[in-house]
């Protein structure tokens, strides 16, 4: 089984559109949404959910005040803040670290696990998805996203499947390092704009950093012609293979609604484009 | 006042919403510029700082003394990442999983283990256009994001309207972001993405006790939706900046809006006041 992960850097670039477009050009695969934060892919499934669970990811130290001297320790050993001046934890800053627990003489402090997040496995019209949400204001999205990866590779082995896309997160952080490890291929998705390249350059160095092969799509390459050739530049001078240009095309979003993909709509300048740049992706990997 | 621009999906606007709020504001009163989306930021790309100042932020990674060490496994049992792990022969830390809490060394009885500050990323700060500017930097390759915000947030001054441009998600970084302002500002587009992930990023702000009011960009794509969930939650949506390739490509050449078409000024204007009322 071979993976391919669509990253961006910068969101809203259309990683989750290009990922959708593969799901219907693929054969045998298992597609997975790490991008947990705020998981867009099953809008274009309708899936069925086959199984699911909570996952509990993260520790909060909670306080006995019964039991608390209130003598400053805890206060004095966290790193992060999350102890008030009158000894109170604020679960938004406290990491589960324990640090606190250790340090309190008077063992008023546990910790305690939370719920982090929900998983689910689904049967769908393009195949076998795993996905996750993580509950609003919950924080280790990046252990979610670890979770959901070991799911697919169930449903990868569960289905003899060639191939597993996953859909990524934006940014450059914990979500998406969880995301690239172990990966084959990364598809990098940008846009001609001055904030898509800025943020391509940073992406492109984390894929690099651990050494993954990369691969780029430009999308609404008619946009900005000019910004859409100094992206050319940078990925020739990177010795980045460019997969092709998607134009700027109201059938994305109008397909989008429809809980479709632009490959699913007739005379879609975007979906044969996508086409283009899933052949070339079959051929390059080949 | 602080006002965080957040959203659950990427790509929707909030760097292009946050810049020209300060703008417009700018001539009216002192407004600060925090760019909290410390791993993409982009607010520089518009506002062309002149920085005069870059700090380091780091966190503290155990160092093992390997001839004082005993292999006991206490670090390695009191550490919650999984961060550390004890061999036979040796003590290995894994620097990128490792939060930098110090428990280790706490708990270690053979006072084996140091700690040495490890980068994280930088804050740099300065002038744009006479407002006082500063944003985050995660070094490539890390992970942790969060102590940057954090040390961006300690430059609020509170005789200020602070601006702070969040990264999108509804993970960690935005909560570090959006937690302790007056206001969430939203901003969506009105397709069943943008939808899905602005009941996230509401669900966000609720759990952080912010209000919140929407900006629902690139309007007359997509569907009514979004409208319909704010009409049905009771929250405002205080401006609606419709599709247009013009607006869209001053962006991708990092013109800002309200430069280039002045008749924006008083609706960003118009916004912030609403966004004061609902703070009061």
């Amino acid at each position: 089984m071979k993976s391919i992960l669509f990253l961006s850097g910068k969101g809203g670039t259309g990683k989750t559109s290009l990922a959708g477009a593969f799901a219907v050009l693929a054969q045998d695969k298992v597609l997975a949404d790490c991008d947990v934060d705020a998981a867009n892919l099953h809008l274009l499934l309708a899936p069925e959910i086959v199984d699911d669970g909570i996952y509990q990811g993260s520790k909060l130290a909670v306080k006995d005040e019964a039991a608390c001297v209130a003598c400053g320790r805890c206060r004095e050993v966290c790193r992060f803040h999350a102890v008030s001046e009158s000894c109170a934890i604020d679960p938004y800053l406290c990491e589960g670290c324990g640090a606190c627990e250790t340090a309190c003489p008077a063992d008023a402090i546990e910790l305690v696990v939370q719920d982090t997040g929900r998983w689910y496995t689904a049967k769908s019209r393009l195949g076998p998805l795993a996905s996750a949400e993580l509950i609003p204001g919950e924080e280790t999205s990046g252990k979610l996203v670890a979770e959901v990866k070991e799911k697919a590779a169930a449903l990868c082995a569960e289905a003899k499947a060639e191939r597993l896309l996953i859909d990524g997160s934006p940014g450059i952080g914990c979500p998406v390092i969880a995301s690239a490890s172990g990966v084959d291929t990364v598809v990098l998705v940008t846009e001609p704009t001055l904030s898509g390249l800025h943020d391509l350059r940073r992406i492109l160095g984390v894929v690099r950093h651990f050494g993954i092969p990369a691969y780029l799509v430009i999308n609404k390459r008619d946009l900005n012609p000019t910004v859409a050739e100094q992206i050319a530049a940078f990925a020739a001078e990177e010795d980045l293979p460019i997969l092709g240009g998607i134009p700027y095309d109201p059938k994305v979003t109008e397909a989008m609604v429809a809980g479709r993909s632009a490959v699913e709509e007739e005379g879609s300048p975007a979906g044969d484009a996508m086409r283009r740049v899933f052949d070339r992706l079959m051929n390059a990997i080949a | 006042m602080r006002i965080a621009i957040a959203s659950g999906k990427g790509g929707t606007g909030k760097t292009t919403v946050a810049v020209n709020l300060a703008v417009a504001l700018a001539e009216r009163e002192s407004v600060q510029f925090l760019d909290c989306d410390v791993e993409e930021p982009n607010a520089h790309l518009f506002l062309d700082p002149q920085f005069s100042d870059r700090e380091t932020v780091s966190k503290l990674l155990p160092v093992i003394d390997e001839a004082a060490c005993t292999r006991c496994g206490a670090c390695a049992e009191a550490c919650e990442f999984g961060a550390i792990a004890v061999l036979a022969e040796t003590v290995l830390v894994y620097p990128e999983i490792c939060h930098g809490c110090g428990r280790c060394r706490m708990v270690c009885p053979a006072n084996a283990i140091r700690e040495e500050p490890h980068e994280l990323g930088v804050v740099e700060s300065g002038l744009a256009r006479g407002i006082p500017f500063a944003h985050g930097l995660l070094t490539v390759g890390e992970a942790m994001a969060t102590p940057i915000i954090h040390r961006l947030k300690e430059r609020i001054d509170p005789e200020r309207t602070a601006i702070l441009d969040a990264p999108p998600g509804t993970g960690c970084p935005t909560i570090a972001a959006i937690a302790g302002a007056d206001v969430a500002l939203l901003v969506t587009e009105p397709t069943p993405f943008g939808l899905h992930d602005l009941k996230a990023a509401v669900g966000v702000a609720r759990s952080l006790d912010v209000p919140t009011s929407v900006v629902i960009n690139r309007d007359g794509v997509g569907d009514d939706g979004v409208e319909r969930y704010c009409r049905a939650e009771g929250i405002p949506v205080a401006l609606s900046i419709p599709f247009d390739r013009e607006i869209a490509s001053l962006y991708s050449s990092g013109t800002i809006l309200v430069d280039a078409r002045p008749e924006w000024k008083p609706r960003f204007v118009g916004l912030a006041s609403q966004l004061k009322e609902m703070a009061k």
